[in-house]
């Protein structure tokens, strides 16, 4: 598949839409790889240091400070990379994935995790297999710590029996078993009981990242996961009707291989890629043809998109979908030629959108289907947010170029009149960037 | 009703600007005589406002939503006004309210946008020329150079624009968006349902959000009556009135609007006092609405509706109207009520009356590129 310059709808479609900057680039065969230089420095095991030692010092001015400096950067840099690529599809593809594998700044220790999540635990791993991308979500910092995964202890490990001497009392914590098996792999319907809820939860004890040791500064580890196997729940697990008695970290990682491969979670990330590039309701036949794709190349996620790029269902225009407040948002400064955005910005738009950067509500991510979005406030605010930003970022071009540039042959009539017929230049770019042409993709 | 939707600015929750943002454009002449033009945008239903009642062809097609016996109050010839319009009632009563039935302007179709674009320029097709008929009236009277004009919103609206020196009056503390952006959102969408009726929508919840819309009405009523009032002020002025577009739940909305423009009214002619009896105001609306109710206890985009002139020189107490009755066959394209009286002809009349200036020469001036054959005389006094 030989993705163009020309093509509009393509890249509306499957990318953010096309981008004022970005006129003309070269075919790209393989659109699901890095268009652009995403490398990214968060200083990570540094950050962590710093703010643990700032916890234990209770200097709040100094946390504030890392929280705010590390999500700013972050958000500066993911909105800087969207604006960038000329078409999208591989940052799309990453902001998929970090959905799926939800976080939440709404936890403050997440919130200086969360630019190295994406970057190094997604964006580096959405080329590789499910396999991979999943264990390196769930190991990363930011995971463990916002699914409670650090606190969960094996009522029958080492670690309990030095706290019970203690008088102390630890246990299971079962809530990023749960979430693994529910949002991230076999999910809701995927078979599997409460007991066995419980059962991984087990196995998942010892699950934790390098923290920063006192008296040292050597933090080049800090950040990194780490299998302690004192607080692994001892003897063997009955998961899903099999019995794993591996020792130590083999029994976590034989299990989640078990359902990483698993057919109920093949049909689930194949609903889901479906859903989020073609429609709300799926065709069923891609569906099918995803999930076989997933199980005959054991979860090769390249394999996936290719099936996607492929698929003449993911460009029939009797299906759509209503923008995200953040692909709205993507899309509408990429069509004004808008290059980077200061974080501070970027909060308050989300913010006023309704869709804050890695903040969903709950570990199952933000919706994905226009019921979630397309409410009457969410057209105002879209307005709203559409006149400061032409005003703010007024592009030479005028309003009917611009149009025509962005939409292409997907640019209506009625748009192009109401657009050409605007008091002013201003007035014009916003009405097109809340036109049903932009709303949706 | 809304004076106007500027209500939307509340950005990231920061500055925190909401609220009834009014618009009225003044224009100054040099004259006693107060002319006020007030736009009904979004199709008002000429219907529900000057009610029919002897058509019994009003209650089949309306159904459910007929207004009932209690909902209006009877006029003459079996026309009944809405229960809502209490002051304008009262100016009927003392006869100084004419009401003009089955009313339009050149324009045919159904779009919101295009329609008001020419009942403002005065033109036959939308977008034919810049300049609207009010801005041309001020060429035909006096000018009185010394006086500043006034502003009361930032963009001026098409009919005050042109050559003649109009400004607009705004009040300080509220900042205005992009008028031009509000006003062409409901034409960007009317190909889209989904987004279209959330518009709608979006801009019923803001109305709620912006407190208390009577209120609103009440206040630009004020304004508009002191600016009028004013020794060196102006005396022409426009006032825009939104929320007619009633494709659902028209009998809650229309009340509502209704009772706010007569609120309006009712303030306006309070605060002219003396000045009242030199004044005329015209209502009129872009088009009408189907003459039967849609599937959503609503009307549908329509053609002839009714138009209304208030004031203390109006040979009131009267309803115009050539009815050519609401049967099937009698509707234009079997839905709407056929338009008989020309928007054009009742304002050639109107101006020309009130100005002291031949109705032709008006219409001529004003309205060359769609003259009226038909001039509506002896509406004023």
């Amino acid at each position: 598949m030989i993705i163009n310059t020309q093509d509009t709808n393509f890249i509306k479609r499957f990318g953010y839409g096309k981008g004022l900057n970005n006129l003309n680039f070269a075919n790209n065969t393989k659109p699901y790889l890095p268009e652009i230089d995403e490398s990214y420095s968060s200083d990570f095991p540094n950050m962590i240091a710093n703010y643990f030692a700032a916890q234990k010092a209770n200097d709040k001015d100094k946390i504030g400070e890392i929280v705010k400096t590390s999500y700013g950067n972050f958000i500066a840099k993911r909105v800087g990379l969207a604006l960038a690529a000329p078409i999208g599809f591989h940052e799309r593809l990453v902001h998929f994935w970090s959905n799926h594998f939800a976080i939440s700044v709404d936890k403050r220790v997440v919130t200086f995790l969360a630019g190295d999540y994406e970057f190094s635990a997604i964006r580096h791993n959405i080329n590789g297999n499910f396999y991979q991308l999943l264990m390196a979500a769930i190991t990363h910092p930011a995971m463990l710590e916002y699914l409670d995964q650090e606190k969960s202890i094996g009522p029958d490990s080492i670690a309990a029996a030095r706290a019970a001497d203690k008088g102390k009392k630890i246990g299971l914590n079962e809530n990023l078993a749960r979430e693994i098996l529910e949002l991230h792999t076999l999910g809701v319907d995927g078979g599997y009981s409460q007991k066995d809820v419980t059962e991984f939860a087990k196995a998942l004890t010892g699950f934790a990242y390098i923290k920063p040791k006192q008296d040292t500064t050597d933090f080049s580890n800090v950040g990194k996961f780490n299998f302690i196997p004192q607080w692994h729940q001892k003897g063997s697990v009955v998961f899903m009707g099999r019995e794993y008695s591996q020792n130590g970290y083999n029994q976590p990682d034989a299990i989640l291989k078990y359902i990483a491969s698993h057919p109920a979670t093949a049909k689930h990330i194949a609903t889901k890629l479906a859903r989020h590039f073609c429609a709300d309701d799926p065709p069923q036949a891609l569906v099918e043809r995803l999930k076989n794709t997933f199980l005959t190349t054991n979860g090769d996620l390249n394999q996936m998109y290719e099936v996607l790029l492929n698929s003449p269902e993911c460009m029939d225009a009797k299906y759509t979908k209503f923008k995200t407040p953040w692909d709205w948002f993507i899309s509408s400064l990429r069509a004004i030629g808008v290059e980077n955005l200061d974080a501070r910005l970027i909060n308050r738009a989300m913010k006023t959108l309704g869709q804050e950067i890695l903040k969903p509500e709950a570990p199952k991510g933000y919706d994905d289907i226009q019921s979630a979005w397309a409410a009457p406030d969410a057209i105002e605010k879209r307005a709203e947010i559409s006149s400061l930003m032409v005003a703010k970022f007024m592009p030479p071009a005028t309003p009917v170029d611009i149009a025509k540039a962005i939409f292409g042959d997907t640019l209506s009539e009625n748009t192009l009149k109401i657009v050409s017929r605007a008091e002013s230049k201003q007035s014009a770019l916003a009405l097109l960037l809340i036109s049903p042409e932009n709303m949706r993709r | 009703m809304k004076i106007q939707r500027r209500d939307f600015i509340k950005y990231a929750g920061g500055l925190g600007l909401s609220g009834f943002i009014p618009s009225i454009s003044f224009a100054n002449a040099a004259t006693e005589t107060r002319f006020i033009f007030i736009i009904q945008r979004g199709a008002a239903d000429g219907l529900d406002i000057i009610n029919p009642r002897f058509d019994k062809n009003y209650f089949s097609l309306r159904g459910d939503m007929a207004l009932k016996d209690d909902e209006v109050t009877m006029l003459d010839n079996g026309f009944a006004l809405h229960n809502s319009l209490t002051n304008i009632g009262q100016l009927y009563k003392d006869k100084q309210a004419a009401f003009i039935h089955a009313i339009a302007t050149p324009y045919r179709e159904r779009s919101h946008f295009d329609a008001q674009n020419i009942l403002e320029l005065g033109s036959g097709r939308a977008y034919e020329f810049n300049a609207g008929w009010m801005n041309r009236l001020m060429g035909l009277l006096p000018q009185n150079k010394s006086t500043e004009a006034i502003a009361i919103s930032e963009t001026i609206p098409a009919a005050l624009r042109g050559n003649n020196k109009v400004t607009s009056y705004y009040p300080s503390n509220i900042k205005a968006p992009s008028d031009d952006l509000m006003v062409r959102v409901a034409s960007l969408y009317e190909n889209d349902p989904l987004l279209y009726d959330l518009w709608l929508q979006a801009q019923q919840t803001s109305k709620l959000a912006t407190g208390d819309e009577m209120e609103n009405a009440k206040e630009i009523g004020k304004i508009t009556a002191k600016l009028l009032n004013a020794p060196n002020g102006p005396r022409i002025a426009m006032l825009e009135t939104t929320g007619w577009d009633t494709h659902s739940a028209q009998t809650a909305r229309l009340k509502n609007n209704l009772k706010q423009i007569d609120a309006l009214v009712g303030q306006i002619k309070d605060g002219l006092g003396d000045n009242w009896s030199n004044t005329v105001v015209v209502v009129a609306t872009e088009f009408g609405r189907t003459a039967a109710a849609n599937g959503t206890q609503g009307t549908d985009h329509g053609t002839a509706s009714c138009a209304m002139v208030l004031g203390g020189k109006v040979k009131g107490g009267r309803i115009i109207a050539d009815w050519a009755g609401l049967s099937q066959a009698n509707l234009y394209q079997n839905r709407d009520l056929m338009p008989t009286a020309q928007m054009y002809g009742l304002l050639s009349g109107v101006l020309g009356e009130t100005y002291g200036i031949e109705p032709e020469k008006v219409a001529a001036n004003l309205f060359a590129a769609a003259k009226p054959d038909k001039i509506i005389k002896g509406i004023m006094i």
